[in-house]
């Protein structure tokens, strides 16, 4: 058993625990929504929140409680909330267990946050493939319909708060909080320009809140036990309560783990998932999602908090951490992350549409044993002209894999290409050639 | 690894010229009836849940593909209509998602994850077991249209890899052995034992 306190898998852990309504309940659940519909104003829940120091378990770690806060004061028309429940980022699997074995605590939380930003419709917005985890929501918001924590008149007061489950239909970009809600009203999902924010133009272009599972889930336990609590775990002041790490890759026990944020990686990796599945040492590891840039094994020491992982050059992003063992090859990784973004890529933006095909078809040319010296010019001015030239933060991310791997890993990229030069055999093609 | 490595599909915004051709949106702009008299409850039931019909796309959309088993031209022509949309605007969301099928698939579609999490845990392998056992390759369909291979993206199961998904079902810690029940299985009563259940790994401590 952990050393800590578990909070999000506290529930899930117990023995024969499976996720009903009666379940939830013996656990302690919907003590939290009794303790303020109707009795504390929703203002004083905004700041609780704020107090509590959450930040977005979704990627970008914005703090909850100023999020909502954004939300224009006085505005009398409908407001939305938007449970982002996409987990498109590769490597992250923690909102699908939350989902399929604890339902009754993310609605909650959902019901908790409508109440406090005065929403009185909540759409999660589920990725496509999760079609188990959209039936067991379904199922749960039918019971708690029943014993009226959702819909009309919750728990007798004069406070209406509808859920609805939304399936996606398989596409990363979707995760992204505009791209989510252009796809929820029916269209492509293609981000949209920010400002106007979705605080004040958001679905239907109503006020709205996009918060992740995760952070949803946080709520009950924030509410009921006291921001104070909440805010002495973790590390505090900047990054509080406890994270579920997803860890795969070449470790003995790959899966969901929830610790306190400001344990080291070495902690993480070695204690809780077992260390490396052989006696090869770890060689890089990425450590939140495919968006992360990569990190060495220099960084195992780097405390799992915003603010450490930012300054290590990387970021904590979405907690979905990969360990590679010594001998994988460095480049055909950032090949595979490559194709992935060319795959995802929206086409809205020119840089990311074009350029991450250009990046693909020069990085496949590398690792063929076809490349020339100038191809890594070419890899640096392509990544430079993608970042920070997009809508979103997707074309940050899709250079982060070859950009990490070129500052760690360069004497792997020069070798295949000396190989390439050595061998001979074909007739070169033009640097860049795509 | 490089030799087994999946034909990439190319990028989604490619997938409207990719999809089969549509002649004319603007012609028959009503369609059918079919979806709206097999469906009526169900349809109203979905474009109620939103305060803006369009909203009801991608549900109907699923409808029809539950249908038929692919969301034909007919079908969006229908869901124009129901929802007061134009085709192109029904064509348009179609062809950007990658789970709703234009093309008919076999009864079974198989997709594997190729992206670097299963990449690791050894998804080229899988596809190679697919190609030796199927006799297909991504992208293709048996000849009995029994089975359809697609290589995909992440499908959030990274912790359990390799994995894939058969319809609606995750199939997770893939070996050989599991793979070569799974397909039996498959084949004989249509579904599997080894789909993964309510998600949870590492697994809950069992009661002593």
């Amino acid at each position: 058993m952990p050393k800590h306190e578990l909070i999000l898998l506290k529930n899930m852990m117990q023995p024969g625990y499976t996720g009903s309504l009666q379940d939830y309940e013996r656990a302690g659940g919907y003590q939290a929504l009794r303790k303020v519909v109707g009795k504390v104003p929703p203002v004083e829940v905004t700041a609780m929140v704020m107090k509590s120091g959450l930040r977005g378990r979704g990627g970008a770690g914005f703090p909850t409680g100023v999020k909502w806060g954004f939300l224009p004061k006085g505005y009398q028309g409908p407001r939305y909330l938007c449970c982002n429940a996409d987990e498109s980022e590769p490597g992250t699997f923690k909102d699908r267990q939350l989902i399929e074995r604890d339902p009754h605590q993310i609605l909650e939380g959902i019901v908790l946050a409508c109440y406090a930003i005065g929403a009185e419709t909540a759409y999660i917005y589920i990725r496509g493939e999760f079609v188990l985890g959209a039936r067991i929501l379904e199922q749960a918001i039918a019971e708690a319909r029943t014993a009226g924590y959702i819909g009309a008149n919750i728990l007798g007061a004069n406070i209406t708060a509808n859920v609805w489950v939304h399936r996606g239909a398989g596409a990363y970009i979707c995760g992204e909080e505009t791209a989510l809600l252009e796809s929820l009203e029916g269209k492509r999902g293609l981000p949209r320009v920010k400002p106007p924010f979705p605080a004040t133009h958001g679905l239907y272009n109503k006020p709205t809140v996009v918060n992740n599972i995760e952070t949803l889930a946080n709520l009950p336990h924030i509410v009921g036990r006291g921001p104070e609590w909440f805010a002495s775990i973790g590390s505090p002041p900047k990054s509080t309560g406890t994270r579920v790490f997803c860890v795969s890759g070449h470790v003995k026990g790959p899966g969901n783990y929830e610790v306190p944020m400001g344990i080291t990686f070495r902690e993480l990796i070695y204690e809780h998932a077992g260390g490396m599945r052989s006696d090869k040492p770890l060689k890089a590891f990425i450590p939140g999602g495919a968006s992360a840039p990569f990190l060495t094994p220099s960084h195992l020491d780097v405390k799992l908090d915003f603010e450490s992982v930012a300054a290590a050059g990387s970021m904590l992003g979405s907690g979905g951490v990969t360990v590679m063992e010594e001998g994988t090859d460095m480049v055909w990784a950032a090949l595979r992350l490559m194709e992935f973004f060319y795959h995802e890529s929206c086409g809205k933006c020119s840089p990311c549409r074009e350029g991450s095909s250009w990046l693909v078809q020069t990085m496949r040319r590398i690792v063929a044993k076809r490349g020339r010296m100038e191809d890594l010019e070419t890899l640096v001015d392509l990544c430079k002209n993608i970042e920070g030239r997009t809508v979103c933060a997707f074309g940050d991310a899709s250079v982060a894999p070859i950009m990490s791997t070129l500052k760690h890993w360069r004497p792997e990229y020069v070798a295949l290409i000396q190989q390439a030069e050595a061998a001979n055999l074909i007739k070169l093609e033009p640097a860049g050639r795509h | 690894m490089l030799a087994q490595r999946a034909a990439s599909e190319g990028p989604r915004w490619t997938r409207a010229v990719r999809a089969p051709s549509i002649p004319s949106p603007w012609v028959g702009r009503q369609g059918n009836q079919m979806l709206k008299e097999k469906y009526q409850e169900e349809i109203d039931e979905i474009i109620s849940r939103y305060p803006v019909k369009r909203s009801a796309l991608i549900p109907l959309l699923y409808l029809a593909q539950r249908d038929e088993g692919f969301i034909s031209e007919a079908a969006m022509k229908e869901i124009a209509g129901l929802l007061r949309l134009t085709p192109p605007q029904v064509y348009e969301t179609a062809t950007f998602y990658t789970m709703l099928n234009l093309k008919r698939v076999g009864k079974f579609h198989l997709q594997v994850c190729k992206s670097l999490m299963c990449g690791l845990a050894g998804s080229d392998t899988v596809i190679g077991w697919v190609k030796s056992k199927l006799g297909i390759g991504p992208g293709e369909t048996t000849s009995d249209g029994l089975f359809t291979l697609s290589a995909v993206e992440c499908l959030a199961a990274c912790g359990t890899a390799p994995m894939m998904q058969v319809n609606e079902d995750y199939y997770e810690r893939l070996t050989e052995e599991r793979f070569d029940k799974i397909l039996a299985d498959l084949k004989q009563d249509g579904t599997c034992q080894l789909k993964t259940g309510p998600f949870m790994w590492p697994e809950a401590p069992t009661a002593q």
